[in-house]
């Protein structure tokens, strides 16, 4: 465990001696804290709540994708009797957004709409049907501007732009660095592949809308109950928009019906219900509609890539030239960060000696894109991981040989200086290999079916703030009770991953109390310590840490009293079944309960915090913030696939998937994450799409349910599901993420497995059975994107690599930019 | 922004009606054009019963309705006349969980819980009609029921786990 600032003591001593003698909660599967709640229908979403006097509001959203407002009368909708207030943009001048170089959202529009469901006017009246009445009375006067609806148009820059910031007209951001020589190492090749492939754009679709409560409480603070997966940011973004201090304002997340990156962004409506709860002196509440969730977004960025590879006979790689560009939508979000990400771990699954990346991100007329679920790094890895399938092909080779051959080392520092901890990717693909019959399986099967390979990894946490600070990025109390009880605090949000669970689980481990002992106060700015949320990955491992080091603290004081008391080492004493006692003579203890009062008799009061920082990443140049983690998961998948050869249809028969988790909290939490992850990836792979009718002025095709497809019942095909634990030094027990990793094999899994079957390529996700009739009849058997825009880069960051001897710093800056990037 | 002196509210005007639900009558005062989905949230409160689409496309929203699972947002409260409604409330008895929720519970079946009370009804029309389900069964039975979460996998692991529980007679052990 971290904590080397501080000296060892006997009682802390004690405590990893324990440790090494086995875990007693770690690695096991107990129910969730919130599982009774959840299955008793008793866990109270952000829609379940209600309070006296409550208001309903509703928002009216613009029906173009892009205009000035010209004017806005809200006469008729006042008059309607039940209508207590109405909110124009005017009210809510000051901007926000995730990022702090992204402040570029209004809570209501300001002077111009970006995207057919931006949010205009907010009305609340008495009941919800009458706020929906009064927004249809509400007349907004608009002056077209000219659309742009994709990245390739947006990057000429033709149309007025979205945006009066950015690196250049509609493009948001544009990035390049290089690590080391790269056109060195495609001359050093002896097989150098190019291919251009496109990643569709998809959503989170939390089977929860998102839902908000706002209140005025009687001494002037302002409280919010929000489905938000990021308490804190929202927090911040709450404060700075509506002028009130921090200390006045009050976020509390509800238990999240799943967020999968959705409920990552601070958003208006959060905003709005607290703004009409100021003004009317009542609660106000907003449930969005499912089609407003579409609208809402932030999901996946439709990313078109060009990759450029050079491959020795052997299958290792002497260097790569990654290109993205990413159609954003029309606001920054975490767009920068997502650009960054389409470039940052490629380098960490497999050696790359030299490394280029060029991104580029534009704003179009679409509801903004952000993070889901695995954020910007899907795209690449899809690319990667079916260019690796060709090269395999191209050079004779069994793909899972050519990827074992070319492992990153653990331990070892990329190209583009990320520091690589515990990696078991190899132990994963043997795994997913052996398990799945691969060798008797690949290029071996019928006309028809086949089998792919695919491996990715992911961060746990990033390794910087979204907003630069030099301050924990998670803390934990933990307060112990005369009658045994054990009260824990932490601003983090459950989502339904699990880490309430987590967080109880690691405190249980150390003070050796039941879960039933300890009672979690999550969520919330006025009591819990700051969680940065639920994002990135983060949560196990920073939140873990902290609860370790919180519990461990509290741990010391008891031990210390005890060990006077029973005259005994503190240094053998074990905390274990809601007991204190000697570990050389067990029967000389004491109740746990009874040795919070010795301890409490001596020390007074026992409630100790604990907190987590990243350590500091070894990458020093401009960008480098995009990518350190503490540590890095891997994973590695097979798919099994039967095509008709008649529809193109891809039916997927059967998953094997392995995730090197580093060590499980909880067994079953992972497996569960791991099965999810698999059930979504599939969904991408093969149909989820966020469409919209350019021809009709950007709106979505499909805002339902029943026509956004995603996997039933009916398409979820067994999934094998193997653990490898590499415990990392920089995890909590050795824990790194699971959350979002084993998504991303599933995309290039299918597609690599599409060809096995059948011979053909899809470069392009989803991999629906049109592409796939397409690709069997055309010439080249393929098909995807034909070509890849000028990117326009006029100048590239240079690093030098470890093994040119760089130290992590880029010796030549290029123009100065006009703000550093730091986040996740 | 109004003056603070509020208008009239608008005049709704509503139906009474005896709703059976979970094994007790409730008098209960609604709108006449509101969905069952929205008489059981917001004028019984009894918030156990979601909603993703509300256009019958999500599943999210199911209860029984004489033991046949319904879509509470395709169904207006006065429908429910003379019925017998089933809500997740209902579920678990004075002597403790359904061996459905205890299974969800223990083999982690509900990760948000958003969808859980939908599938954990649909899975007791199941059990009702057919105590020993195949996988096959499963997938056709709760194909109307969306989760994000699962990948629907430790969904039938759970219901499987009560199944064989309830034919043993052993609800949770
Ligand atoms: S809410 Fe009823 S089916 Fe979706
Ligand atoms: S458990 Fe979250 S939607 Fe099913």
């Amino acid at each position: 465990m971290r904590n080397s600032d501080e000296p060892l003591s006997p009682e802390r001593q004690g405590l990893r001696d324990q440790l090494a003698e086995g875990y007693q909660m770690i690695g096991k599967s107990p129910i969730k804290v919130d599982a009774m709640a959840k299955v008793t229908g008793q866990t109270m979403f952000a829609d379940d709540l209600s309070m006296p006097r409550m208001l309903h509001c509703k928002i009216l959203r613009s029906h173009v994708a892009y205009a000035r407002i010209l004017s806005i009368d809200t006469s008729a909708a006042e008059a309607l009797p039940g209508v207590i207030a109405v909110l124009t943009g005017a009210a809510m001048p000051i901007p926000f957004g995730i990022l702090p170089v992204s402040q570029d959202e209004h809570a209501l529009c300001l002077d111009r709409v970006r995207f057919v469901g931006d949010p205009v006017v907010a009305v609340a009246a008495v009941d919800e049907e009458t706020a929906f009445e009064a927004i249809q009375r509400i007349h907004v006067e608009y002056e077209k501007l000219e659309p742009v609806f994709d990245p390739t148009t947006a990057i000429e820059n033709k149309q007025e732009p979205l945006h009066d910031y950015g690196d250049d007209g509609n493009v948001h951001k544009r990035v390049s660095m290089e690590f080391g020589e790269v056109e060195e190492a495609f001359a050093a090749a002896d097989l150098v592949l190019e291919d251009t492939m496109f990643f569709e754009g998809n959503t989170h679709l939390p089977m929860e809308q998102h839902a908000s409560l706002a209140w005025r409480e009687a001494d002037g603070r302002l409280t919010i109950q929000s489905s938000t997966q990021t308490p804190h940011y929202l927090h911040k973004a709450m404060s700075k928009v509506l002028e009130m201090p921090p200390s006045r304002v009050r976020v509390i997340a509800c238990p999240n019906g799943g967020g999968f990156g959705g409920k990552s962004d601070p958003f208006n409506h959060e905003i709005v219900v607290a703004k009409l709860a100021l003004m009317t002196n009542r609660p106000v509440k907003i449930a969005l509609t499912r089609e407003e969730v579409f609208y809402c977004h932030r999901g996946r960025h439709p990313v078109l890539m060009h990759v450029k590879t050079g491959f020795r006979k052997d299958g290792s790689m002497t260097g790569m030239h990654f290109q993205s560009l990413l159609d954003g939508g029309g606001y920054g979000s975490y767009g920068v960060a997502s650009t960054y990400y389409t470039g940052a771990l490629q380098t960490v699954t497999y050696k790359v000696p030299a490394y280029r990346f060029d991104g580029v991100r534009c704003f179009t007329n679409k509801p903004p894109c952000g993070p889901k679920r695995g954020h910007g790094t899907p795209q690449p890895r899809f690319a990667l991981e079916v260019q690796l399938d060709k090269a395999a092909v191209a050079l004779g080779l069994d793909p899972a040989d050519l990827r074992l051959r070319t492992l990153h080392p653990a331990g070892g520092i990329t190209a583009n200086w990320l520091q690589v901890g515990s990696m078991g990717l190899g132990p994963c693909i043997e795994k997913v290999v052996e398990a799945s019959g691969w060798k008797d399986k690949w290029g071996k099967l019928p006309a028809g079916k086949g089998v792919g390979l695919a491996c990715s990894s992911y961060i746990s946490g990033a390794g910087l703030p979204i907003y630069w600070n030099a301050m924990p990025h998670s803390g934990v109390t933990v307060q112990l009770d005369r009658g045994g009880g054990v009260a824990v605090f932490c601003g983090e949000t459950d989502i339904g991953q699990g880490s309430d669970t987590v967080l109880a689980m690691v405190v249980a481990e150390v003070l050796g109390v039941d879960l039933a002992d300890i009672r979690l106060t999550v969520a919330d700015t006025h009591t819990t310590p700051v969680d940065l949320g639920s994002y990135s990955s983060r949560v196990t491992v920073m939140m873990g840490h902290a609860a370790f080091q919180a519990a461990e603290r509290a741990r010391e004081v008891v031990a210390r009293s005890v060990a006077k008391r029973l005259e005994v080492p503190a240094v053998r004493l074990r905390f274990a079944e809601n007991r204190v006692f000697d570990v050389q003579d067990p029967e000389n203890g004491m109740p746990f309960p009874k040795a919070v009062q010795v301890a409490e008799a001596e020390h007074g009061t026992i409630a100790m915090a604990g907190s987590y920082t990243p350590p500091a990443s070894p990458g020093k140049y401009r960008g480098a913030g995009v990518g350190p983690s503490p540590a890095y998961s891997y994973s590695a998948a097979v798919v099994q696939v039967d095509v008709d050869l008649e529809t193109g249809v891809v039916a997927v028969e059967k998953i094997w998937v392995a995730h090197d988790v580093g060590q499980s909290i909880n067994e079953m939490l992972v497996i569960g994450q791991v099965e999810g992850g698999v059930y979504m990836g599939l969904g991408e792979a093969l149909m989820e799409e966020m469409s919209y009718r350019s021809n009709r002025f950007g709106v979505h095709k499909i805002p339902s349910m029943l026509e956004y497809k995603s996997p039933t019942t009916h398409e979820m095909p067994p999934v094998e599901t193997f653990l490898i634990e590499s415990p990392d030094p920089n995890g909590p027990f050795g824990a790194k993420e699971v959350g979002q990793g084993p998504l991303l094999p599933m995309m290039p899994a299918v597609a690599n497995a599409v060809f096995d079957a059948v011979g053909v390529r899809v470069d392009e996700v989803p991999v629906t059975p049109d592409k796939v009739l397409k690709a069997m009849q055309a010439k080249d058997k393929r098909y995807g994107p034909k070509s890849f825009p000028d990117l326009r880069i006029t100048e590239t960051m240079r690093v030098k690599t470890l093994e040119q001897g760089g130290d992590g710093t880029a010796p030549r800056p290029p123009r100065a930019e006009k703000q550093e990037v730091k986040s996740s | 922004m109004k003056p603070a002196t509020e208008p009239d509210s608008p005049a709704r005007s509503k139906v009474q009606m005896i709703l059976r639900v979970n094994g007790e009558s409730h008098d209960v005062a609604f709108v006449p054009h509101k969905t069952l989905l929205e008489v059981l949230r917001e004028d019984m409160r009894l918030t156990g019963t979601k909603h993703g689409c509300e256009l019958g496309e999500c599943g999210t929203c199911t209860i029984l309705v004489d033991g046949v699972p319904r879509l509470s947002c395709l169904m207006l409260g006065l429908e429910s006349d003379g019925h017998d409604i089933r809500t997740i409330e209902g579920m678990a008895g004075a002597c403790g969980a359904h061996p459905l929720q205890t299974a969800f519970a223990e083999l982690g079946a509900a990760q948000c819980g958003y969808c859980t009370p939908g599938f954990l009804l649909a899975a007791e029309a199941v059990l009702a009609r057919d105590p020993t389900p195949s996988r096959a069964t499963l997938v056709e039975e709760l194909g109307g029921n969306l989760c994000r979460c699962t990948g629907y996998l430790k969904i039938y692991e759970a219901i499987e786990l009560a199944a064989a529980r309830m034919q043993k007679g052993t609800p949770d052990a």
